[in-house]
């Protein structure tokens, strides 16, 4: 305690901790590991009714009819629904409201959702559906982005930019091709990265009622509980304050919960028309439906670089397979060009992107939301060129690192940036230097890097209140809870919550209720998404519990005679630092307070910096503060066969200050599990029969046996290493795990396999049969790759033009008409 | 979530007893072990039997004996099978293979006749109702009222639209290593018991792949004596290290007479919709070569015919055929495991 200057404001930062930085048990555990945590499925109420869905069995066509005279006829059905009863549209983007519940006229995936039934028991429900008669009139289906750009009619959604490209986005900082063609070496590459999808383990399920007072309550497996309350109070007319979201602990997130879907909506609006509990869970092709996974990108980087291969400007072209759906796409979009710079200097930079409209499951935001398929191009393309110019790849990166504090060619702010420690660490850890190279054949070692947000600079629709917020009650039995939106998804955030609470009063995580993501008793917390929790929330979390310890210190201060500025809160004490055996028990020093001050509560926002980007499209990027990490990951490949296999990766992740260190290694590691599963398996196919024969066009696998993620026995040996460097902007100095190192493990294992057998593997997921395919042409004196071939020829707008920081910029672009908030205007309808 | 439709229930408590109600019970009737292939299969509305007859209560199933020959029945579970002693070294390849089926729940209540009758699988047909209704179904599965087959008389086998045939694949770890140890087989139906080889139970057909008949019951496992020199083995190609059914298998068993091949018998699985045996005389009567293994496995496979209906391309299965026979051929030569085997294996990079 002696640190403790006298006289000094309360600090967190600079005190001695107790809690915080100490490796402990997350505060529900205990609750997990025995059952007791109720997910939405465990729920069950009197009188409850289920409901199942009739989804299309066509990837594109228009209903003609509907009848459902027989399913209603059936034994046990409550309720037949369609779409008409719900004919206003939602979506997660004020600028994407094309979602409905229930399709209106259109089906545009196979899965997409054309009535609901309602009944006693599942079975029936079931039953019912089949026998629900639609006739449908079959149209064109779009399969994939490139095919989009053909098939401008029919077009799936009316509101699309040009036939069914959704949206297209063009940003310029600095003369780009002037760069590029005074550079030294010019590296053009192609690549493509395969959607995949979350796979939480828990199936999305919700459950809606009315209350005593006739409110609709929803308990539904959701990470963002206001954003689906939003959806339900504009699709089925309601006024909010009449409407509660309850977020279930979930069962895995990732970004696929984090959407309101139809399923929510149907069953709230079943409950409002049947005055009864209506529940749904659905069964894992439906998730595979629900979907918002990562868009399958192609993308094109052209970079020029200097004679020691510094990045002297780079040209970025994305084109994004959408889905059916806006759902978060406008974001993703941007996102794919949005975090390039934040990890080495670039200079002069241009992103253009495009997003189509295909007849397939929506996708949206899955862990490193966009910025995932970039950075492997990157990491890839950086590793070619060290190659290229004889240069180590672990030199080449850190000498081009990006300085802490500085401003981004695009106008991102960075604080702290410990990504220089982290490539030392897997460097040293792995013998890269001594190993990179000189591997035998079939063994090999790849590096690459990565940079993260922690949490969105702006919400999903514009506003200007915080993003986060936290409320305290404390009473005379020394009791204290803890109110907060953010939702438990796995993640850890209600240990984040009780942790930075109990670390102020001076009390343990475990005397702490946690209440969170109930949108009737927390503040509105935007949700779990973005990997802003832990920073949004937790700032708030501070703010509160340090003004419910103002009130205890003046209470015991008077009580104790002694100056507040001497007061200690630790071990479950209130005590004088002087003479320690004097003071209180926290449980005497609320009482104190609650005589004193009279009902004890206290409140904390947060609401993020606002960002120095003023062109339209910078809203999506800027962030309070970037999470770095470094991977070195080794492979063993076997030259005959291209069979790989990954026995070891070190990872380094700079995260400011660990909060809970066995959380933050459990985040790394899973970040790892889930990487990997995308670099060497997962992919979310499609098959397209034959189409002389059928117009059918679905999911290849949505099953968990057949679409392949790691097991336990696929997972390799981890080496964590964990930098902390405490950032100024983020709780105690945190900034985010949850998202951040997941995104080099992709790249580095493309460059491992590089080093191990010479060949390049240009798109995910990178299986035996292409590294065999690309042996095979290297064998044949061909280029050694597999990969995509070009990048189709896309109409772009004039990009905004917006001089770098370093070219007298001032974050507004110079060709288009100065508007008031433009940063935001992607985000407003 | 999916849920099985309602069916009767029986449980016999004698092979006799539950060989008459499936005799009574008609083809409607299907006969219940482990339940792990048929119960995933009935939520999916693949089979929709009106009966079922549950064998968990035939504890004549579960029994080990062995003598000149070893029988096993075939109502052991796998996990009993990998730990049955009385298997022995020289036919190793049926323990591998067993523990190498699926994962260890399921192992533990799988069992080895009903590995041995697995249905035959395929990526057009192991998919929900409502996905097959996306296809308008194929021929192995049509609508529950045949709605598919009044459309298309014969339905489609999507993976080979313009074949007569249904291409789904034979699945079974435990088949190729057992045709390879020279098994045979029990049948029992009400009519009494009959005895084939295991490679005579199966039917180059993804349908009608079992000779079994509706009312019989495979009973048991028979395993003729190994003399001295005998070697086995099985590899398993799969992309996970566990779960996964294999796109490739490959039981192997050889009779050594000092280093020279006296006798030899190679079952490829996963290949065709049949455990595929592959004719050895070329090894016969010479030491295992590098030479000897490469001209073998290379001809070797010929009759292997992946199609694009499992898991990984299918020209990359083909290819891996006969690295996989060569890796088994080295093993059972005494080669210390080499890089395929280790990978395949996930086993740590070798020190240095």
């Amino acid at each position: 305690m002696s640190e403790i200057n006298e006289g000094q404001l309360y600090r967190p930062q600079e005190r001695e901790l107790n809690v915080i930085g100490k490796p402990r048990r997350r505060v529900d555990a205990r609750a997990k590991v025995t059952g007791k945590t109720e997910f939405a499925d465990d729920l069950s109420l009197p009188n409850m009714l289920h409901c199942r869905l009739l989804r299309s069995p066509w990837p594109h066509a228009r209903i003609l009819s509907i009848d459902t005279s027989e399913a209603e006829a059936l034994p046990g059905v409550a309720l037949v629904m369609t779409g008409e009863l719900m004919p206003v549209s939602y979506g997660i983007l004020p600028v994407s409201q094309d979602e409905h519940p229930l399709a209106l006229e259109i089906v545009r995936h196979v899965g997409d959702p054309v009535a609901a039934v309602v009944a006693q028991t599942e079975e029936q429900a079931q039953a019912a559906c089949e026998a629900i008669k639609v006739d449908y009139e079959v149209l064109t289906t779009v399969k994939d982005a490139e095919h989009a750009l053909k098939v401008l009619e029919p077009k799936i959604h009316d509101y699309a930019q040009e036939g069914n490209i959704h949206k297209k986005v063009a940003l310029q900082f600095g003369d780009v091709d002037g760069a590029i063609e005074g550079a030294a070496h010019v590296f053009e590459d192609v690549f493509f990265y395969e959607g995949n999808t979350h796979l939480p383990i828990e199936q999305h399920a919700s459950l809606a009622d009315l209350d005593k007072d006739g409110n609709l309550v929803l308990q539904s497996s959701t990470q963002t509980p206001h954003y689906v309350h939003r959806a339900l109070s504009k699709a089925l007319q309601l006024e909010p304050h009449k409407v509660r979201v309850i977020a279930t602990p979930n069962g895995g997130g990732f970004g696929g919960k984090s959407d309101p879907f139809n399923h929510e909506l149907v069953v709230c609006k079943a409950a409002l028309m049947l005055g009864r509990p209506v529940k749904i869970c659905l069964s894992r092709e439906e998730v595979f439906y629900c979907h918002r996974g990562r868009h399958p990108v192609l993308m094109r980087f052209r970079t020029g670089v200097d004679e020691e291969g510094q990045v002297v400007g780079m040209d970025l072209e994305t084109l994004l397979d959408g889905g059916a759906f806006g759902s978060y796409g406008v974001a993703s979009t941007f996102y794919t060009g949005a975090l390039q710079t934040v990890t080495y200097q670039i200079p002069r930079y241009r992103f253009r992107g495009a997003r189509a409209f295909t007849n397939k499951p929506a996708c949206g935001p899955k862990r490193g939301h966009g910025t995932v398929q970039p950075r492997f191009g990157q990491e890839i393309q950086l590793d070619k060129i060290a190659v290229a110019l004889g240069k180590s790849p672990v030199d080449l990166r850190q000498n081009m690192l990006v300085e802490p504090n500085s401003l981004t060619a695009n106008y991102l702010t960075v604080g702290t940036i410990g990504l220089g420690e982290c490539i030392e660490k897997v460097v040293e850890g792995s013998r890269f230097r001594e190993r990179w190279g000189n591997l035998p054949e079939g063994q090999g070692l790849g590096l690459a890097c990565s940079s993260y947000l922690c949490g969105a600079g702006l919400p999903i629709y514009w506003n200007k209140m915080p993003h986060s917020g936290v409320q305290l009650r404390l009473d005379r039995m020394g009791a204290v809870t803890a109110f907060c939106g953010a939702t438990e998804i796995g993640q850890g955030s209600d240990d984040v919550l009780a942790g930075i609470v109990a670390e102020i009063l001076g009390i343990g995580p475990d005397d702490i209720h946690v209440r969170t993501g109930q949108t009737d008793i927390t503040p509105i917390d935007l949700g779990s998404y973005s990997s802003r929790v832990t920073l949004m929330m937790g700032n708030a979390a501070i703010e509160a519990a340090e003004r419910a310890r103002a009130m205890i210190s003046v209470a015991v201060a008077e009580k104790l005679d002694l100056p507040e500025d001497r007061l200690v809160f630790a071990g479950r004490r209130v005590f004088d630092r002087e003479d320690p055996e004097q003071g209180l028990s926290f449980r005497e020093a609320v009482v104190a307070a609650e005589a004193k001050h009279g009902t004890l509560g206290a409140t904390g926002s947060y609401r993020p910096p606002r960002s120095p980007a003023r062109f339209k499209g910078g809203g999506v990027g800027p962030s309070p503060a970037y999470s770095y990490s470094a991977a070195v990951v080794e492979v063993e490949v076997c030259p005959d066969t291209g069979w790989l296999h990954v026995p070891k990766i070190w990872i380094g992740h700079d995260i400011g200050r660990s909060l809970n260190p066995t959380l933050v290694r459990g985040q790394v590691e899973g970040s790892v599990y889930m990487g990997l599963g995308e670099a060497i398996m997962e992919e979310s196919a499609f098959r397209r029969l034959p189409p002389k024969r059928s117009h059918a066009s679905v999911h290849k696998f949505p099953s968990l046996l057949e679409y392949k993620s790691p097991t336990s026995l696929d997972m390799p040996e981890i080496v964590t290493y964990l930098i902390e460097e405490p950032d100024p902007k983020g709780p105690f100095g945190a900034k985010e795990v949850g998202q951040g190192p997941l995104l080099p493990i992709m790249p580095a294992v493309a460059n491992a396999i590089y080093d191990a057998v010479g060949v390049r593997i240009d798109e995910t997921p990178i299986t035996p049969d292409k590294v065999l395919r690309a042996l095979d042409a290297k064998r044949k004196g061909k280029e050694g790759r597999v990969g995509p071939k070009g990048f189709p020829a896309i109409g772009w707008p004039e990009p905004f033009q917006v001089p770098p920081p370093w070219e007298g910029g001032d974050g507004r672009a110079t060709n288009v008409p100065e508007r008031k908030k433009s940063a935001t205007e992607v985000f407003r309808k | 979530m999916m849920r099985a439709p309602s069916f009767r229930y029986h449980a016999p408590k004698s092979v006799a007893e539950a060989a008459k109600i499936l005799r009574e019970e008609g083809p409607a009737a299907k006969p219940l072990a482990g339940g792990t292939d048929l119960v995933p299969n009935l939520k999916r509305r693949h089979q929709t039997p009106s009966v079922l007859v549950s064998l968990r209560r035939l504890d004549e199933l579960r029994a080990v004996t062995s003598g000149g020959e070893l029988t096993l029945g075939a109502g052991l579970n796998l996990s009993a099978v990998t730990r049955a002693a009385e298997v022995g070294p020289a036919r190793r390849a049926l323990t591998i293979a067993a523990s190498k089926v699926a994962t260890p729940h399921i192992r533990n209540s799988a069992t080895l006749g009903g590995n041995l009758c697995l249905d035959t699988r395929c990526n057009y047909y192991n998919q929900n109702y409502e996905w097959r209704q996306a296809i308008d179904f194929c021929k192995k599965a049509p609508g529950p009222d045949g709605s598919a087959q009044q459309e298309v008389t014969v339905g489609t086998c999507w993976v080979a639209p313009s074949s007569p045939r249904c291409w789904a694949v034979s699945s079974s770890d435990t088949a190729p290593a057992l045709i390879a140890l020279g098994a045979e087989v029990s049948l029992v139906s009400a009519e009494g018991e009959r005895r084939i080889p295991l490679h005579a139970l199966y039917h180059d057909d993804g349908m009608a792949y079992l000779t079994k008949k509706h009312d019989e019951l495979l009973t048991a496992v028979h395993l003729p004596a190994l003399g001295e020199g005998w070697k086995s083995t099985y590899w398993k190609l799969r992309r996970r290290g566990s779960f996964d059914f294999p796109v490739l298998g490959v039981g192997a068993a050889l009779r050594f007479e000092g280093d020279v091949v006296a006798e030899a018998r190679v079952t490829l699985g996963a290949v065709a919709s049949y455990p595929v045996s592959v004719p050895t005389d070329e090894l016969l009567g010479k030491p295992l070569s590098d030479e000897a293994i490469e001209a073998f496995a290379a001809g070797a496979t010929r009759p292997a015919k992946p199609l694009d209906n499992t898991d990984y391309h299918l020209s990359w299965r083909k290819r891996m055929c006969s690295a996989y026979i060569a890796g088994a051929l080295k093993e059972l030569r005494g080669d210390p495991p080499g890089l395929l085997a280790r990978t395949a294996a996930r086993l740590p990079i070798a020190a240095g």
